[in-house]
């Protein structure tokens, strides 16, 4: 491990200036970023702490939604009632991540710049990863990939982003506020992360420097849920995970959001079945067919053909799971 | 406090307090971290090694190299393979075995300088075209590479198999494979060691004192006092701590090299390199059947995967020469060598993986036959032991069968494929059963002027409640109070013990035990002037034909301060170990029942309950026993369901070497587990009446679970783990 420098931010003003030095990185929770620097992902010469920076950890209502400061810690974030009764999607998302002891301590902001849980990414002693060391290829395309991408991948990396709050965020059409001394940013959660087609060595487009200080949520989605698909019941990160928003007039759909997790380098939203399943009742038989148009645009990998069904029965089932909730 | 009572585990305080010391909570004065540099290629030579960047940074102080370390003694030519693991020592030459195998070791003042100085060692290498085991060629195991090939047999024949199968009615031919699975104990491996004069003290944390003693004597050509071992507290072992592996063995070459002592604990990453894991195997097996159900020919050919420089077998073919009655057995062990660390025992060895396929094979044979498997079971109830046709030590599986089909509800269990919402329930069951093996061991019991005794024996407690047992087979025979009676274990000092693997702790070591107090309570008895043969104990107190007098004042009277007895526990011939008492061959026995749910639309399976009833002789504390049982079922489940090592099949490495990346189950994943041991006392093996258990609860798990997912959705999965897209391909 290099050696790096540590400096407490005592506000939102003072991580800023200090986030400005060369190789810095924000630590908040620091799940991630300790566990990066042990492995060697990263060495940044200094170390910013955000755990005094207050005012950044609320919980509020704003006009038409709510906003969660950054540094409101998980669990605090699915257990805030405004969350629980008006988003239970993200609240389901949030309780589903990593273990209790994490999520006492992982904040909201830290969860979508965590980076891909990919075996080759994560290894120890380094092994060809575009990520890892840009230009270096890509270990999992001709390695083992099947718990990789079914979307929007290249041949320069075929990872899949892993956080669940995301997923949920995309649904409800969340955006991240940032804050920067050349300006901050609304970037909405759905192109917050960075496809390989963009960018293979990127995660996400925050800038050097650019702190994350919240996220809005526009208004309630009460019929919504959350489902994450894994081998074990707890403490693992999604094979498949799905997120659904339903507007309902009576029994039918009158407006539908949906997004699946760990099946591109960002939450996919279903964008094509989000139109045909208007008017649908959410057991109709039709919802399968109106789920498969978005899925003319998989191109799964020789190892990951079964996440497609996979998949499209996940996208089924959290429409139902929506519209019971 | 005796025999049969329920006690909780005597190191419970000091581990959940955190004040238990393991190996690596061990500092000496002057002492050195240790750090490897491990290969970045699965095969091939060391071209050259470049230290002066670690050698720049600051605390780093030798970076060692094969030029560097001492050759070993000659008398390392007469260790057997195992208990030394493998003879191929990293850092003795320039071959690569596999990758993450040691080519340079750093030595620093803190464990952050080491880790810093052993990434910036500049390696080159050649690297050579690397074999992945899983896909080379099956071969029969050369006996001059190590000696696993001595442990059983690679070859058994009882009648003709081939034919009695072929004439068989009912047939079935299926091959089952399961994947390399890393232990993973809580604790990884750590060994720190010092000399001083001629003589090393090592403290490490493994299953077998002995073993590491006698395995430095071998390699530094030294007496046995040269060498003190010490393994107090062992977080785990499940096998990687069972044999010597090499960093055992180049900690103290360091310490000698560089004078001070040396002190490493391996990452979790270095635990898929440095020790071994439980093998890929590949099983076929053949079953012939008449309408009946009575097996008519069994034949069950195993291949495991091992590395290039030893043949290491897993001998899986053993529970089916050895579960059911059958005239016509064939078995026959191969192995498959690649560029992998060499792979060891894992709980449970041989049955293990054996019970896999043949539990699977025998569902199989259930449904062709429209049988229920219960009733399959029954019909091929061997009541003497198949192989050699003797009679068993002691065998209740029957109750258990009984038992355990009560408990579950196994008679009136709902239709496999109800529905449960979205989940399909099915039911499966398997046998479970291990052969027994027993070890020389030594103990000796002594028993104070204050009226407390103490046992001592080298015997390594990896928090099973060995030493919980210990103490209390000793306060049974002196009918002293828990709090009575203390115990030293895992020091080379005190009298030898057998290891703590293959279930054979109790058996072995609990007997010497048995015999150093029932020694100890003779003597008592004559100093009371009582016949040993006629005295009881009570409260503290000799008692004799009514009259009751208090231990203490016995010591007091005769004037001695203390009474001391040694036991042995001496296996058949006097060899090293056997497989249970002469003409009387010895395994423990049961059956797990599971229910388990599918979500076949999402590939889910899920565990909703499961029971094992276990015919396993007298069982000395209840509470430890369930704790091995229902740890052995849930490590059945994650076989079943979830583990898995896989090797990147371009880069010859581990695909993720840590628990982040390999599924091990959670507390969610387990259910209440009903487990129950039929009553029984097994006079042959001894004067506890006692068996192994350890392995045993782990047998037969993965069978069932497979079984139950058939019954749930139809899907047969032979290929394990049993994980979504098996069960989404279905
Ligand atoms: C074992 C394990 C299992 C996990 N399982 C799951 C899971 O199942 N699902 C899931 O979604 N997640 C999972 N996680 C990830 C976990 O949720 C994240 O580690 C956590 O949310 C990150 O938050 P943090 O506050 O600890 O971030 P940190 O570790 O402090 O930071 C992570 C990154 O975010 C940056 N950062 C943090 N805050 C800000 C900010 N305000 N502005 C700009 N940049 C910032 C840091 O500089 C760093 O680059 C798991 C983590 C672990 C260790
Ligand atoms: S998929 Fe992406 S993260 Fe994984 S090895 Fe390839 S480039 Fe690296």
């Amino acid at each position: 491990m290099r050696d790096f420098s540590y400096a407490r931010a005592g506000s939102r003003a003072e991580a800023l200036d200090l986030g400005q030095a060369d190789d810095a990185a924000f630590l908040a929770g620091g799940t991630e970023l300790i566990n990066w620097m042990r492995i060697g992902i990263n060495a940044p010469a200094r170390v910013i702490d955000l755990a005094r920076v207050e005012g950044l950890d609320a919980v509020e209502e704003i006009e038409g939604g709510v906003r969660i400061g950054a540094l409101a810690r998980l669990n605090d974030v699915a257990q805030n009632p405004l969350i629980a009764e008006g988003y239970p999607v993200l609240s389901h998302a949030i309780l589903r991540a990593a273990s209790a002891q994490i999520r006492n301590l992982a904040t909201i902001g830290g969860n979508p710049v965590q980076r891909v849980r990919c075996p080759y990414f994560r290894a120890n002693e380094g092994a060809p990863c575009n990520k890892r060391e840009p230009g270096s290829g890509c270990a999992a395309l001709n390695g083992i990939h099947d718990r990789h991408a079914i979307f929007g991948w290249t041949e320069d990396c075929v990872a899949v982003h892993p956080a669940d709050p995301p997923v949920a965020l995309a649904a409800l059409d969340a955006v991240i506020v940032t804050d920067h001394p050349e300006g901050g940013r609304l970037i909405p959660v759905r192109e917050f992360h960075v496809l390989p087609s963009q960018n293979p060595a990127w995660h996400d487009v925050l800038r050097a420097g650019e702190l994350i200080v919240g996220i809005e949520l526009p208004a309630p989605a009460p019929r919504s849920a959350y489902l994450k698909i894994r081998e074990r019941e707890s403490y693992e990160y999604a094979t498949v995970s799905a997120a659904a928003a339903l507007e309902m007039d009576g029994g039918v759909i009158r407006r539908a959001r949906v997004a699946l997790g760990s099946v591109a380098m960002r939450p996919w939203r279903l964008v094509a079945a989000e139109a045909r399943l208007a008017g649908l009742a959410p057991d109709a038989p039709e919802v399968a067919d109106a789920i498969d148009a978005s899925f003319a645009e998989a191109r799964p990998l020789s190892g990951t053909e079964w996440k497609v069904r996979l998949a499209r029965n996940a996208a089924r089932r959290v429409i139902e799971l929506a519209a019971e909730a | 406090m005796a025999i049969g009572d329920i006690i909780t585990r005597v190191d419970a305080p000091t581990k959940t307090t955190g004040q238990a010391i393991y190996a690596n909570d061990v500092n000496l004065r002057g002492q050195l971290y240790a750090a490897f540099v491990g290969a970045t290629v699965p095969s091939g030579r060391i071209v050259s090694i470049d230290p002066a960047a670690a050698l720049a940074i600051p605390g780093v102080v030798r970076v060692l190299t094969e030029a560097d370390m001492p050759r070993p003694a000659p008398s390392f030519a007469d260790l057997y393979v195992p208990p030394l693991a493998t003879r191929h020592i990293p850092l003795q030459g320039l071959e690569i075995a596999h990758e993450g195998e040691p080519v340079a070791m750093v030595l620093a003042e803190t464990l952050e300088a080491a880790e810093a100085g052993a990434r910036a060692v500049d390696v080159v290498y050649d690297a050579a075209a690397f074999t992945d085991p899983a896909l080379a060629e099956p071969v029969d195991p050369d006996p001059g590479r190590g000696d696993y090939s001595f442990l059983d047999i690679a070859e058994f024949e009882k009648g003709d198999a081939a034919a009695a199968i072929a004439a068989a009615p009912v047939r079935i031919a299926r091959t089952y494979t399961q994947p390399s699975r890393h232990s993973n104990p809580m604790e990884p491996c750590a060994v720190i060691a010092e000399w001083s004069g001629g003589r090393v003290t090592i403290h490490d944390t493994i299953q077998h004192v002995a073993a590491l003693q006698g395995v430095i004597t071998g390699v530094f050509g030294l007496e046995m006092d040269q060498v003190h071992v010490r393994s107090i507290h062992c977080g785990g072992g499940f096998g990687p701590k069972g044999f010597i592996w090499p960093h055992q063995i180049l900690v103290p070459m360091a310490a000698r090299v560089v004078g001070r002592p040396v002190k490493l604990a391996l990452t979790r990453a270095e635990m898929y390199a440095l020790v071994g894991m439980q093998p890929h195997m590949v099983q076929e097996v053949e079953l012939g059947a008449d309408e009946n159900g009575r097996l008519l020919g069994i034949s069950h050919i195993a291949s495991n995967e091992t590395g290039v420089t030893e043949d290491y077998i897993e001998f899986s073919t053993v529970p089916s020469r050895t579960y059911y009655a059958c005239d016509a057995i064939y078995n026959r062990q191969y192995i498959r060598r690649g560029n992998v660390t060499l792979p060891t025992y894992q709980r449970s060895p041989a049955e293990g993986p054996g019970s896999w396929a043949l539990g699977s094979a025998m569902d199989e044979l259930a449904r062709e036959l429209d049988m229920d498997p219960l009733d399959l079971r029954l019909a091929n109830y061997a009541d003497v032991e198949p192989s050699s046709g003797e009679p068993w030590s002691s065998k209740m599986l029957r109750e258990a069968y009984e038992m355990g089909a009560e408990r579950f509800g196994w008679r009136n269990r709902p239709a496999g494929g109800t529905r449960d919402g979205h989940w399909r329930l099915g039911y499966g069951m398997a046998d479970s059963s291990q052969g027994t093996q027993r070890y020389g061991s030594s103990a000796r019991v002594r028993l104070r002027a204050d009226g407390t005794a103490v046992v001592e024996s080298s015997f390594s407690d990896i928090g099973t409640g060995s030493a919980t047992v210990m103490r209390q087979i000793a306060a049974d025979i002196l009918g002293l109070d828990e709090s009575a009676v203390s115990s030293r274990e895992g020091d080379s000092v005190l009298p030898e013990a057998g290891p703590t693997w293959a279930s054979a702790t109790v058996i072995s070591t609990g007997t010497a035990v048995h015999r150093a107090a029932t020694e100890v309570r003779g003597r008592l008895a004559r100093l009371a002037g009582w016949p040993a043969d006629a005295v009881g104990v009570e409260n503290g107190a000799l008692t004799h034909e009514g009259e009751a007098r208090p231990i203490r004042d016995i010591l007091a009277e005769a004037g001695v301060s203390e009474v001391s007895g040694d036991g042995t526990f001496t296996p058949n011939g006097g060899e090293f170990s056997d497989a249970g008492p002469e003409g009387f061959p010895s395994r423990v026995f049961g059956v797990i029942f599971v229910e388990v749910a599918v979500d076949p639309e999402l590939g889910l399976l899920r565990l909703r309950r499961a029971t094992g009833v276990y015919s396993a002789g007298r069982i000395i504390n209840p509470r430890t026993a369930r704790s091995q049982m229902t740890g052995g079922i849930i490590w059945g489940w994650g076989m079943a369901a979830m583990e898995q090592s896989r090797l990147d099949p371009v880069l010859g490495r581990w695909l993720s070497k840590d628990l982040a990346g390999v599924a091990i189950p959670t507390n969610a994943d387990i259910p209440e587990l009903d487990v129950a041991f039929v009553d029984e006392f097994d006079e042959r093996s001894g004067p506890l009446g006692a068996k192994g258990i350890g392995e045993l609860g782990a047998t037969g798990v993965a069978a069932a679970v497979a079984n139950a997912v058939y019954d749930a959705i139809g899907l047969r999965v032979r290929e394990l783990p049993i994980t979504p897209e098996k069960i989404l391909a279905g």
